[in-house]
């Protein structure tokens, strides 16, 4: 596009889509409805596997000291843990603490087993580098001295680790599929505006225009289509996001879990759909007027 | 000028449409070609700005070599050639001056000497107080002169015009021969397709008639020569 004739085709651009009335708002809905589809999925997916993560960073290995164990073998076994390749964190937790953990949990009738009744077991607490170890981990802990009992949600938490191997690849299949459906949808509404419009590039050439003469406002009009489309799903998403965010992080206050940051994922995501809808809509128009072109 | 020889144009579908013709046209002349309905005229005249390529001949139009041209080379050729289409093809979304500028915006000229030139083709085909306008809200007849104006904007060297009056009133139709003949007067070559017997037996000029896809008769000041 040359300087002195990129202005004139940006007008021209503009004025066709207002002249255009209803068919440029039959492409931009088209644009607005795949694209809030596929930022809303996105949105969703991206935060159960959000969710899934914690959950994983949530499994540990609780070691149980044997009763016979006197302070000495207890604090040894700690350091003993400590010495553990895959080990992240260690944390230590009485048997006072832990009845009182009980007792918060399930209610003052448990302060019966007060002082010397407590029939609670000290523990350590493991978490360990990456959860798939926590299986191993487990093994090596349960050989060592001075240790009643080893656990870690067991078989439970490999099946878990595998439906979220699952779940993410099938949402990786569904966001792609999700997206080269919006592609199709958006190039095939631009192709149907542009096929209404093929006379009139016919004319366009019988009286001398090249081609990129003709082609420059119809990739911009495109461009406009796409970007006017994406704008609504864009502003409907950050203000159902930002708005769910901060209900559900609420419910959430106190655990481990969490929602991603709107600060970095909605612009991530805000630009993703920006950039889909500008760009196919771009594309489209090249790739549609093509054959039109042939006079 | 233009000079075709031995040009054959055999549609896919199978119809032989031109069957080798030879003619030359100089710079500056007027002609009228006329023909009975199918004979070939539409597509003599449509091989002159290539919208139709020939199967086997040369044809030449000012410097361009229309047989073997390369297709980014076509636009250049219709700025030289301009042409008023029987349907008018008048963009239905722009208003009847940017149909006019359209086609030196295409020609990246200066908008200072669009304009100016846009308003002075826009009187000479007497419109210019319907500038503001649209296709639609015009007459077959107005059409017809946007159409007219719109070819000559740049001034091309030839002026081609497929059955210009067909679908007008006498009165208009004599006002736009009155159009081209001005044109015709300031040098521009006029190739004109018509089956106006009136016209052509009241405004003499060389008359070439096509039957069978060759030209069968060419005549200097000549008569229609067909029943009307």
């Amino acid at each position: 596009m040359r300087a002195r004739t990129s202005g004139r085709h940006i007008r021209e651009a503009f004025k066709s889509v207002k002249r255009n009335g209803w068919m440029s708002l039959a492409a931009v809905s088209a644009v607005a409805v795949t694209l809030l589809l596929v930022g809303s999925f996105i949105a969703i997916l991206f935060n159960v596997n959000k969710l899934a993560s914690d959950i994983e960073n949530d499994v540990s290995v609780r070691v149980y000291v044997d009763l016979a164990a006197d302070e000495e073998q207890r604090v040894a076994l700690g350091e003993n843990l400590e010495k553990i390749e895959q080990v992240e964190s260690i944390e230590y937790s009485s048997k006072k603490n832990e009845l009182d953990q009980v007792v918060g949990s399930y209610g003052d009738e448990f302060n019966l087993f007060e002082g010397d009744d407590n029939p609670l077991r000290d523990v350590y607490i493991i978490n360990t580098l990456k959860p798939e170890d926590t299986a191993e981990v487990a093994s090596e802990v349960a050989e060592m001295d001075n240790v009643a009992e080893v656990n870690y949600g067991g078989a439970e938490a490999d099946r878990l680790f595998e439906l979220m191997g699952t779940a993410r690849n099938v949402g990786a299949i569904v966001v792609l599929a999700l997206i080269l459906t919006a592609v199709f949808l958006i190039s095939n509404t631009i192709r149907i505006t542009i096929f209404s419009r093929r006379t009139e590039i016919e004319i366009m050439k019988l009286v001398g225009a090249t081609n990129w003469f003709i082609r420059w406002p119809f990739v911009i009009e495109g461009a406009i289509i796409g970007l006017i489309g994406a704008l609504v799903p864009v502003s409907i998403i950050t203000f159902v996001y930002i708005n769910g965010f901060d209900t559900i992080m609420k419910y959430l206050a106190g655990t481990y879990f969490s929602l991603l940051n709107p600060a970095p994922f909605l612009i991530y995501l805000n630009a993703l759909m920006l950039g889909i809808g500008i760009l196919i809509g771009a594309i489209g128009s090249i790739l549609s007027i093509r054959k039109f072109l042939k006079v | 000028m233009i000079e075709m020889s031995n040009v054959y144009k055999k549609y896919s579908n199978g119809i032989t449409a031109i069957n080798g013709l030879n003619i030359k046209i100089d710079q500056g002349e007027f002609v009228y070609v006329v023909g009975p309905s199918g004979a070939g005229k539409s597509t003599f005249v449509k091989m002159m700005y290539r919208e139709e390529v020939p199967t086997q001949g040369k044809i030449q139009v000012g410097k361009f070599n229309l047989v073997n041209m390369k297709q980014k080379d076509i636009p250049y050729l219709r700025r030289y050639v301009g042409v008023v289409f029987q349907d008018f093809k008048l963009l239905p979304r722009l208003t009847i001056y940017e149909n006019v500028a359209y086609a030196m915006e295409v020609v990246e000229k200066n908008p200072k000497v669009i304009q100016k030139r846009v308003l002075e083709v826009l009187e000479l085909v007497g419109l210019k107080h319907k500038v503001r306008m649209f296709p639609n809200e015009l007459s077959g007849g107005e059409q017809q002169r946007v159409a007219i104006a719109r070819a000559i904007a740049n001034m091309p060297s030839i002026l081609i015009a497929d059955e210009p009056t067909g679908n007008l009133d006498p009165e208009t139709a004599w006002e736009i021969m009155e159009v081209l003949e001005e044109i015709n007067n300031q040098g521009t070559t006029i190739i004109m397709a018509t089956h106006n017997s009136t016209i052509v037996n009241r405004m003499k000029h060389r008359v070439l008639a096509v039957e069978n896809g060759r030209i069968v008769r060419d005549q200097a000041e000549g008569e229609y020569g067909y029943e009307s």
